[in-house]
């Protein structure tokens, strides 16, 4: 891959140059001049941007900043490309950007993708990108044939003289388009103008993913590549005591037994080698504090947190005083445990020091940006010396995106240790090591409170009490103010609902469990506490929960929309089998909106969920049916974290395998509908934004048939 | 031990401990990556290969139990009417996010539909139902197995499946 | 892959059942003092060696296999199948081969398979197990000589001592419970009366 790896701002001396004109159009001032063939081959390719590589074959090569971890993100800044470009997406060559500045995530200003924010954040750089790149090849065409570039037109890949006589392939344009000055200002297209933005575009990874031919981390082969595997302390904190690896290293295929920070690496020609030598490890742990982590004492500890005050996130009102004078006060603990991403792909990442100091490092990570930074960290070397390859990743939810780079990092160190090997070594982890490796969403206790009077809810108390997730990281300056990780209380501290007096209070606890966002990160606590105790106030006060919450969102379009739109689609107040109960949710995170209604009744104890109705309002879509896509996926994703926990006995994490961290599996997969509304608000977060409902929408149906409340996840033995 | 067995059509001599799963000496001997790893146990199905036209899991199938059998990967699965019916249909109805199960989730598919051309969906649930997939793609690959029956009707009495 | 049973398989659903008599058969001077005495007695030992979880888990009533000790419904959908089998797409061999794999923890035996639904077990106290034990129309077909001919060397039966990693294995030695099964065969195979429930 000859990518660019620093930002490109093409200075290249040439004889034409491009601005803006007053109203938006390009001018573009040219001569030519007889230096053209004195440009250097190397440029032969035109590249305006660090996004976009033209070459004169007709290649045209797009460099995705965002990471393709099944949210489609490929395709959808390909089509936003493609739109300005006026090149069909099929006709792109898209691959994963390398590590650079050029990248950065302009959400987070390092390169990332997470948060919701990929289309939001890149859209009108992408669409910039594309824009630019056609002006100059119109800028070289009318140059070439000494026409005014206003006057031509650029569709399908190719580039019209005014009157029609002319045109000229963007290939056969490159090498000119090469010298024109990149355009400071381009005019973007209006909305009204797309014809790909908005319309189903199929994926660009399908075919090659569907065949098996698509290059994920794991699946990285180097000449003369080793496999490494850590054993890794039992507890949280742990470190090696000491340590004997000659039955390890007698095991056929082993070629190395080291020492490193997280434990002892295994180093051989192959996985099962690899894994057969670590299992024959001895190692000796000192398991420090960590050893005295154990998740049933902590839900005692959470519980009596919760009775005490915390720090006041927000107040409106007097809550106090509405405690007071109300006729009902409604009191609920809503608690949801630790979880695992468990991406289908577990980790890895694959490490070739160079002479200089310097690494080459092929992963598949959420977190380029930061991995960049922790790998010059280590290996004691500026950025420049280090390059990445970032391959398809086999499931993020914010697990690759490290606030530590705690695989890449690990996997850097696993090499260092065996340096005099020089061969490229990839670190893999197992299943076991992804459910028991930590980096979880953190369990959480939400200590709630309800005051009711005159038929109406007047006094909202959320308390929420777990771990911060920013803490200790590069991230707790931007994130954690005053005492407040903003990831604990979103979804809680800007609860939109008309609750006249409303405080949210935090209370942050620490042990030693590393905890890292999960797809919707707070909001896939809070919202369950929230959207389940709202419909608690429903039934207190005999309303239907899909009134009650109309009720209480006034002034708040979006919202309102889509609550209206899954009500409707979903037959809100229609009569359903017996034994079938329906529940409605309606939450706003990553500045995308949804809402659900899930049916769902009791079999042999457990849920069963027939249907999820989903309405979302992200504003501008660029491919519906992918946002379809990631919405049906969010179902599932939320119902199986109904299903699992990560729990701690002494210290030791209690799953190992998806035998004892189960997912939904087909059977028992609800049909799930998605329904776009857009209101012409901003443009917003799609992949967490169809998470945080689906729990309590669920919880609400099975209300309906049990009359019991679930307040606790994973869902147990349910009545019937 | 030497194990002989073909893979994908092509008659092939393994050296390798008897234990090792198949799915080891396919990504690391002989580079088929596109049988996927996700769990060592039998538990998700990613690693999902045919042996003598079965499914079977090849993370927990020890490569001595191929020798004298007929081994098939996603590389081959085009080979076969079905097997390209399956994976027109996943592209056509737009299956795959991460992609990583995906493999695994077509080769039982395939195996479904060889045996039951017009599956329903309780087939579907009975024969799919070890294959995870963490994006929740089971909607869509629920569609799409019908699509390929749907796609597999015109070709009875033809070449045969 | 055997896609259809054949009487032999049929017998061999028994044979979990029953484990292996034929070897004190055989010697009947090896008989220990602390053989049991009695016909009933004998039947409960049996009795609780089929309903321990290595036999029962198989055995079920249902269309939907059990695993482990704590007898938890097979994850991932699996059912019985037209033959005991597994369904199509996850048949038994999808995963379990003739012999037990404990880096993967799977277990394994061969023709591993589900016993009929005629010899579900689940629910049914010691009289009733004793009577679809006998009952050629439940049992495949079989006399009990037929059914101890086999019982001491199918090596599905025998699994069940030898569960592997993960598994408890039957509590008693296969001896003890091959010789309480053939005491009570030798006093002519009596039901006991209706009520009880053996268990370890």
């Amino acid at each position: 891959m000859s990518a660019p790896n620093t930002p490109t701002r093409t200075t290249r001396r040439g004889f034409l140059k491009a601005g803006a004109s007053a109203g938006g159009g390009l001018l573009v001032a040219f001569s030519l001049g007889r230096t053209l063939s004195a440009r250097p081959a190397a440029s032969a390719a035109f590249e305006p941007n660090a996004f976009l590589r033209i070459t004169a074959d007709g290649a045209i090569r797009f460099y995705a900043k965002h990471d393709e971890m099944g949210q489609g993100i490929h395709t959808g800044l390909a089509i936003a490309v493609a739109e300005e470009l006026e090149v069909d997406v099929s006709e792109i060559e898209v691959l994963p950007a390398p590590a650079s500045p050029a990248f950065a995530n302009l959400a987070f200003g390092v390169q990332g993708t997470g948060g919701s924010t990929s289309t939001w954040s890149s859209f009108d750089q992408m669409r910039l990108a594309g824009a630019t790149a056609r002006a100059m090849l119109i800028a070289a065409a009318a140059a070439r044939w000494g026409v005014k570039p206003v006057e031509c037109s650029a569709r399908n890949g190719t580039v019209r003289s005014p009157d029609g006589s002319r045109s000229a392939t963007y290939g056969a344009l490159a090498e000119d388009a090469a010298l024109v000055i990149v355009p400071e200002d381009v005019a973007l297209k209006d909305r009204a103008d797309f014809t790909r933005i908005g319309r189903p575009t199929p994926r660009v990874d399908s075919p090659a993913k569907v065949r098996g031919e698509a290059l994920f981390s794991y699946d990285q082969r180097r000449p003369g590549m080793l496999t490494a595997m850590v054993e890794r302390a039992p507890t949280f904190g742990g470190r090696v005591e000491s340590f004997d690896g000659s039955a390890a290293e007698a095991v056929p295929g082993v070629v190395r037994v080291v020492q490193v920070p997280s434990g002892v690496a295994v180093i051989a020609t192959g996985f099962w080698a690899a894994k057969k030598g670590r299992e024959a490890l001895q190692v000796a742990w000192n398991e420090g504090p960590g050893a005295h982590v154990d998740t049933a004492s902590m839900r005692r500890e959470f519980t009596k947190l919760a009775q005490r005050s915390g720090l006041v996130v927000r107040s409106d009102g007097d809550a106090a005083s509405a405690f007071e004078g109300a006729d009902q006060v409604l009191e609920a603990l809503y608690e949801v445990p630790y979880m695992a991403h468990a991406p289908m792909e577990p980790l890895s990442c694959m490490v070739e020091l160079k002479p200089d100091g310097g690494a080459h490092i092929v992963t598949g990570s959420q977190f380029l940006g930061v991995d960049h930074g922790a790998a010059a960290a280590v290996l004691g070397v500026e950025p420049e010396r280090i390059t990445f390859e970032n391959s398809y990743l086999g499931g993020g939810f914010g697990r690759r995106a490290s606030p530590v780079a705690d695989f890449t990092v690990e996997a850097i160190q696993v090499a260092q240790a065996a340096p005099d090997l020089e061969a490229p070594i990839k670190t893999v982890w197992t299943r076991e090591d992804d459910l028991k490796g930590g980096w979880y969403r953190p369990m959480w206790m939400n200590g709630m409170r309800a005051a009711l009077k005159d038929g109406e809810l007047v006094g909202w108390h959320h308390r929420i009490v777990g771990q911060s997730i920013a803490t200790g990281t590069a991230f707790e300056g931007a994130m954690v103010r005053n005492g407040v990780d903003s990831t604990s209380v979103e979804g809680a501290a800007d609860m939109p609902h008309g609750v006249p007096n409303l405080q949210v209070e935090l209370t942050t606890t620490n042990n030693g469990v590393p905890v890292q966002w999960w797809r919707s990160v707070g909001h896939s606590n809070t919202a369950v506490a929230k959207e389940c105790f709202l419909d608690e106030c429903a039934t207190a006060l005999g309303k239907d929960g899909y009134a009650f919450r109309r009720d209480l969102l006034g002034g708040h379009p979006r919202l309102l929309a889509v609550l209206d739109r899954a009500a409707a689609e979903s037959g809100w107040g229609t009569p359903l089998p017996p034994g079938v109960g329906r529940g409605i949710s309606v939450h706003e995170s990553f500045k995308g909106f949804s809402a659900h209604v899930v049916e769902a009744s009791v079999v042999d104890g457990r849920p069963k969920v027939h249907r999820v109705v989903c309405a979302i309002d992200c504003g501008l879509v660029v491919n519906p049916d992918q946002v379809k896509a990631q919405m049906q996926g969010a179902a599932i994703f939320a119902l199986s974290s109904g299903m699992a926990e990560i729990t701690l006995t002494r210290g030791r994490v209690d799953q190992s395998n998806f035998d004892d961290f189960p997912l939904m599996r087909m059977h028992e997969s609800p049909d799930v509908e998605v329904h776009l509304v857009d209101t012409g608000g901003e443009m917003g977060g799609i992949g967490e934004v169809g998470v945080p409902g689906v729990l309590p929408a669920l919880c609400a149906a099975l209300f309906e048939v049990t009359g019991e409340r679930v307040r606790r996840f994973p869902f147990g033995d349910v009545a019937g | 031990m030497t194990i002989e067995t073909t893979i994908n059509g092509v008659a092939r001599r393994i050296e390798s401990t008897p234990d090792t799963p198949l799915l080891w000496v396919l990504r690391d001997e002989l580079g088929l990556s596109g049988t996927k790893f996700g769990c060592g146990r039998a538990l998700c199905g990613a690693c999902t290969v045919h042996v003598d036209d079965q499914p079977v899991r090849a993370c927990a199938y020890p490569v001595r139990f191929a020798a004298g059998k007929r081994v098939r990967t996603i590389e081959s699965i085009e080979e076969s009417t079905v097997g390209k019916a399956v994976v027109e249909a996943w592209v056509e109805e737009e299956v795959v996010q991460c992609g990583w199960c995906q493999p695994g989730q077509c080769m039982s598919a395939a195996a479904l539909l060889s045996e039951i051309p017009a599956p329903t969906d309780d087939d579907i649930d009975a024969a799919m139902s070890g294959n995870l997939c963490r994006c929740g793609t089971y909607v869509r690959i629920r569609k799409a197995i019908h699509a390929a029956a749907k796609g597999l009707e015109g070709n009875e009495g033809g070449e045969g499946r | 892959m055997q896609l259809v049973l054949r009487p032999p398989a049929l017998v061999a659903l028994v044979l979990i059942a029953l484990g292996g008599a034929i070897a004190l058969a055989a010697r009947p001077e090896a008989r220990p003092p602390s053989a049991p005495r009695t016909a009933a007695a004998a039947f409960q030992d049996v009795a609780r060696v089929l309903r321990h979880p290595r036999c029962m888990n198989c055995h079920p009533s249902g269309d939907r296999p059990h695993v482990g000790d704590d007898v938890r419904v097979h994850a991932m959908n699996v059912q019985r199948g037209p033959e005991g089998q597994g369904r199509v797409g996850q048949r038994c061999a999808t995963c379990h081969r003739t012999e037990n794999n404990d880096d993967a923890r799977v277990p394994g035996a061969p023709h591993w398979h589900l016993a009929p639904r005629s010899m579900g077990w689940e629910g049914l106290d010691d009289h009733d197990l004793a009577e679809a034990l006998k009952d050629p129309e439940r049992n495949g077909g079989r006399s009990l000589a037929d059914l101890r001919a086999h019982m001491a060397e199918d090596p599905l039966v025998l699994w069940g001592w030898e569960p592997g990693v993960g598994r408890a294995p039957v509590p008693v030695s296969h001896e003890a419970f091959v010789r309480s099964l053939d005491a009570w065969i030798e006093a002519g195979a009596p039901t006991p009366g209706p009520g009880t429930v053996s268990t370890f």
